[in-house]
């Protein structure tokens, strides 16, 4: 029904009008006072209510810090918990201002949505998780398995991919949300669960006995996971793209919520461009001179929020891996803020 | 008369503008040609506002390949099939919920009702019982019951209950043995037909009998031997050409046999059970509509109650069963796009779910599936129509 609703929503935006220059979603986004962030409808560690029903994770994190840059205050955001199925309709409707759902970059995605994806703040890719006691050791043993899988997701095309290329048969019964999912590979209604090596991570918490089931070590899928917004509006696309340039460069300087006042103090010249002592790389996009002192003072740096959301010391246990920095082997490596 | 002459001269002479049906006539065409030019610029606008935001258009996507895989495709389907034939899938498998689903409800309906009325206490009470619980709890709730409490907890493919060791029934799904066919099948199908085709015959031939002669003849048996005895003659003379090949367990699941899987049968038995609280209503209103005078003429002219139920009170509350049994067809039909939650590839969840999701044509395609269940409802509407006149009271 919502997702009829946002279709129409869609389809009379789209049709009633011309719409040529549509308003700038910056100037929305201050008039209204705060930022509406769409996010999974639970996932561990990336977007998941608390027991207080405070929403935390990893992309949570993100929309607050693009809320730290534009209004100066992080927890002016308002979340939409949406379905891997109705998110982008929720984005192209304008029902919401950017999508922070661990979303796949992909060419067609990027280029017949109508959105632009502004980077990649996870660098994932799909595995599979089986029991223990089915005995597989490797992927290539699934011939004839039964998969779980959340329909609306590259999963559901990867796993036709991986099974047709190594001849092997497979069943996929795809539910629309993931709680239906997890629930369905529990009960026994299917041999494995594939998505996201970090959603395995998440939703595993969510078994009976997450002990008994194992991630498969094969990585069949490239998932690089990053914010999206809509296409058309560049301002906007930019803002988002270098609040994440801003946590990796901060990271990468040293800067961290807890230091970052001192940091304005500092004579380095890398660190006063980003803190906004030196130059005026606020005003080209259109915001305060201080939106990276205020994202790294209030959200922190993209180690910071790595390690606070699903780093090694959080249930989800992921190690930084292909998300490390650049200058420690990994692939986070953001563009200098000059 | 006189006054039949004036008014049309009258008529005749008033300009065609103040002519009522000319009017009205102009007036729909204006409001058509209205809506029509609106209907016009809105895809005009829509399709150029599309474009300059860079979302794709048309209808040129039912022709790539869809690249997912679907759990049940009763047509030849696989990853690298057209979206196009992903969409008849869907419709097929919505279809099947459908008509199977309708199936199960009706003849439960039909009983419950009957038994609302039934002269023993415990059948009365079960019946209320059934159709209370029933028809009071969300239909969303019953499907979810069906497959996770029911059917997800009967043991995995190795441990499945098994029937003669040729059907078995797991968390997998209902599996029985595939048929085969070899040659010769085809005479045993034209025996099947001719015993349809007689067993139509000696039904028109028994009534005619019944109503000159007023002896009834055990039709529904005669017939019963024919449509079972015809085909297996046949099948013996030709020397039992359709074999059975048995579901054996091979790796994950078993291999060979066809398989019903969970989420069919969950949805259907959900809704069949669910529909058939409230068709239970309507055929108990429908008797009772029947006055008891009928009743009472019935069992003076000798009749049974079992007899008096079939030929005298039935017939007539279908006048009244058939309306309200329509809108809970049709009320099945559109329940089934539930699917999605457990997984069953229905119309929604393959076309207008997996489909719109990796195009993202949402206006073509929420308007395809709109149509669809458009197209099955008027169908459903214009065939129970049809039946309603002819079962409707002929005033003679
Ligand atoms: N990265 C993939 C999959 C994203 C996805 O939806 N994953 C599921 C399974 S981990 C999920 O996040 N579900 C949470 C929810 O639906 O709320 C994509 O963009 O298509």
């Amino acid at each position: 029904m919502k997702r009829l609703i946002s279709t129409f929503a869609f389809a009379g935006a789209f049709g009633l009008c011309a719409v040529g220059a549509q308003a700038a979603t910056l100037d929305q986004v201050k008039s209204k006072g705060f930022i509406q962030c769409g996010v999974s409808q639970g996932l561990p560690g990336f977007s998941n209510p608390n027991d207080k029903g405070e929403w935390t994770g990893l992309d949570v994190d993100f929309c607050r810090a693009v809320a730290a840059a534009v209004l100066g205050d992080a927890s002016k955001v308002k979340f939409t918990p949406l379905s891997a199925k109705d998110r982008f309709t929720a984005l192209q409707s304008g029902d919401i201002d950017i999508l922070s759902r661990n979303t796949t970059w992909t060419i067609s995605r990027d280029t017949s949505l109508g959105l632009n994806f502004t980077g990649v703040t996870y660098y994932d890719g799909q595995g599979f998780l089986i029991r223990k006691d089915k005995n597989v050791n490797s992927a290539l043993e699934l011939s004839g398995a039964s998969v779980c899988t959340q329909t609306g997701t590259t999963t559901e095309q990867n796993v036709a991919d991986f099974f047709r290329a190594n001849k092997m048969e497979y069943e996929v019964i795809a539910f629309a949300t993931a709680d239906e999912t997890i629930k369905a590979y529990d009960s026994g209604r299917c041999d494995v669960y594939t998505t996201d090596r970090s959603g395995l991570a998440a939703e595993r918490l969510k078994l009976t006995n997450p002990d008994d089931h194992i991630v498969l070590s094969e990585i069949i899928s490239k998932e690089p996971l990053g914010p999206v917004v809509r296409h058309g509006d560049d301002q906007w696309f930019d803002i988002v793209k270098w609040t994440l340039f801003a946590q990796v460069n901060g990271e990468e300087l040293g800067i961290t919520s807890k230091n970052a006042d001192e940091m304005l103090k500092s004579e380095n010249p890398e660190v006063k461009r980003i803190v906004g002592t030196e130059g005026k790389f606020g005003e080209g996009l259109g915001i305060g001179n201080d939106w990276a002192f205020q994202i790294l003072k209030q959200v922190g740096n993209y180690g910071e929020m790595y390690d606070r959301n699903v780093g090694p010391d959080t249930p989800l246990k992921l190690a930084r891996g292909t998300n490390a920095l650049w200058t420690k082997g990994g692939l986070q490596y953001a563009p200098p803020i000059r | 008369m006189a006054d039949l002459a004036q008014a049309t001269a009258t008529r005749s002479r008033t300009s065609f503008i103040n002519d009522p049906k000319i009017r009205s006539i102009l007036f729909q065409l204006a409001a058509l040609i209205i809506i029509v030019l609106l209907g016009w610029d809105f895809l005009q606008n829509a399709q150029e506002n599309l474009k300059a935001q860079n979302i794709a258009t048309g209808f040129g996507f039912m022709e790539n390949t869809a690249g997912f895989g679907i759990s049940q495709t009763l047509i030849p389907y696989s990853e690298s099939s057209t979206y196009g034939r992903a969409f008849l899938v869907g419709v097929l498998n919505t279809l099947l919920v459908a008509v199977v689903g309708i199936f199960i409800a009706t003849i439960i309906g039909l009983l419950v009702g009957i038994g609302r009325l039934s002269k023993n206490f415990v059948v009365r009470l079960l019946s209320s019982v059934y159709v209370e619980l029933l028809r009071n709890l969300p239909p969303l709730f019953q499907i979810l019951f069906w497959y996770l409490a029911v059917l997800s907890a009967l043991p995995g493919p190795r441990q499945s209950i098994s029937l003669f060791g040729e059907v078995f029934l797991s968390n997998r799904g209902f599996i029985v043995p595939r048929p085969v066919f070899a040659e010769g099948t085809g005479y045993v199908v034209w025996a099947f037909g001719l015993a349809i085709v007689i067993a139509v015959f000696v039904a028109s031939w028994s009534k005619n009998r019944l109503e000159e002669t007023g002896r009834p003849l055990p039709t529904f048996r005669i017939n019963l031997g024919l449509i079972v005895g015809l085909p297996l003659i046949a099948m013996a003379l030709t020397g039992f050409p359709v074999s059975f090949e048995a579901p054996e367990l091979k790796g994950f699941n078993f291999a060979g046999g066809v398989r019903v899987i969970p989420e069919f049968i969950a949805l259907t038995v959900a809704l069949a059970t669910y529909t058939a609280a409230f068709i239970a209503e309507n055929v108990r209103a429908g008797i009772m509509a029947v006055s008891h005078g009928q009743t009472e003429a019935a069992h003076s002219l000798g009749l049974r109650s079992s007899q008096t139920l079939r030929l005298v009170v039935i017939p007539q509350a279908m006048r009244v069963i058939i309306p309200p049994l329509t809108s809970q067809y049709l009320n099945l039909t559109k329940n089934s796009s539930l699917a999605v939650a457990i997984g069953y590839p229905d119309l929604v969840a393959v076309f207008a779910g997996t489909t719109l999701n990796q195009t993202g044509q949402a206006i073509e395609i929420i308007a395809i599936t709109m149509g669809v269940y458009l197209v099955i409802s008027i169908i459903t509407s214009i065939i129970m129509n049809t039946y309603n006149r002819r079962v409707a009271l002929i005033e003679r």
